[in-house]
């Protein structure tokens, strides 16, 4: 195997450092506290709702840990931590239910 | 319930340390791991460390440095792990309401600890506090990251001196995941809201087979619009009779 140039390595490093600085200070710099119109602001309201499940979905149906095959333990561990993140409105309650899940299910079903 | 009550009466310096804590777990393997496949890579720990600290974005870091291992050509590794980091944009929009009364310096700093972590946290908290001042947020959203970012840098470089396997038997790929999951689940607390979350889910799956992490673009901005759509047409049908004829 090659080894990664010098050249290329810091190139990546800082072009991907400052290209992401930009795409990260665009809005909250640029526009600060001039308001924005009601119809963005909207759309904006779901944008958590929007990026976070669709960010872990493919990671549950699809775990990498598993080559990419449907696990059993993982997609009921990823439902009772929702389940009981919606119920509870307890984000560590959540947590510890999806890892009891977890590891209950490797051990049982491992 | 009691427990989401009590933290309500907490100062924002206090609730922003208590939400990013369990983080913490799931961040060190996650840093060292990155740290270990850096260094079977070739990169030194100074590199690694590098890395994590001028990009600080984990899976733009992974896409990245699994490409340059690959040898694809530099333009296209930066902007397939740009692609990866396209959200970034869209939580910078959503806390512009919120921070955007905050002074340049701050911004910039805000801008720079924008993760997937600091921005869940902090619209949770936001949607939870709305009497909080901009600087009270601003308060918030630096004390969520005072110990995740400190221990991402941290356990990069551990793992890049260690240089070999992080034990996989505990199944740690799945922490990230959970951690997301269960942030979601005290998202959805309207329609509208569960709405966007079942449209995210069905769209990234349907999309995944889109290049540089496309999939997850469509599915933001799709399960947005069906946010706000869904949004308005239950305003429309609280009030029935009265006006409301904008659209």
């Amino acid at each position: 195997m090659t080894e990664i140039s010098d050249t290329a390595l810091w190139t990546v490093i800082i072009g991907l450092g400052l290209g992401s600085f930009c795409l990260r200070f665009t809005f909250l710099g640029l526009i600060g506290d001039r308001p924005m119109p009601e119809w963005l602001l909207r759309h904006l309201r779901y944008t958590a709702v929007a990026i976070l499940p669709g960010l872990v979905a493919p990671l549950v149906v699809w775990p990498s840990a598993t080559d990419g095959q449907f696990d059993i333990p993982r997609v009921t561990a990823a439902v009772a931590a929702l389940a009981v993140g919606y119920k509870t409105k307890n984000v560590l309650f959540a947590m510890l239910a999806g890892a009891v899940t977890l590891f209950s299910l490797l051990y049982l079903l491992g | 319930m009691s427990a989401n009550q009590a933290s309500l009466a907490q100062s924002p310096l206090r609730q922003g340390l208590t939400d990013g804590l369990p983080f913490v777990l799931v961040i060190i393997p996650f840093g060292m791991l990155f740290g270990v496949l850096a260094a079977e890579a070739g990169l030194n720990m100074f590199e690694a460390l590098s890395f994590s600290v001028v990009v600080i974005a984990g899976a733009a870091q992974f896409t990245a440095l699994q490409l340059l291992n690959e040898h694809v050509p530099t333009l296209l590794v930066l902007t397939s792990a740009l692609a990866v980091n396209l959200r970034m944009m869209m939580y910078s929009a959503s806390l512009t309401p919120h921070l955007g009364a905050a002074p340049m310096w701050q911004r910039v700093f805000i801008a720079y600890f924008t993760l997937d972590q600091s921005y869940a946290c902090a619209i949770a908290a936001y949607e939870r506090n709305p009497q909080w001042t901009s600087q009270q947020k601003v308060t918030y959203f630096f004390a969520t990251v005072v110990m995740i970012c400190p221990l991402w840098y941290a356990a990069t470089a551990f793992g890049a001196w260690l240089g070999n396997g992080v034990p996989d038997g505990l199944a740690l790929d799945f922490a990230v995941p959970i951690t997301f999951i269960a942030m979601i689940g005290p998202m959805l607390r309207t329609g509208a809201h569960r709405a966007a979350a079942l449209a995210s889910v069905v769209l990234s799956l349907v999309f995944s087979f889109l290049p540089f992490n496309l999939g997850l673009m469509v599915a933001g901005v799709g399960a947005m619009i069906i946010g706000a759509q869904v949004e308005l047409w239950l305003e429309q049908r609280q009030v029935p009779q009265t006006g409301g004829a904008d659209d």
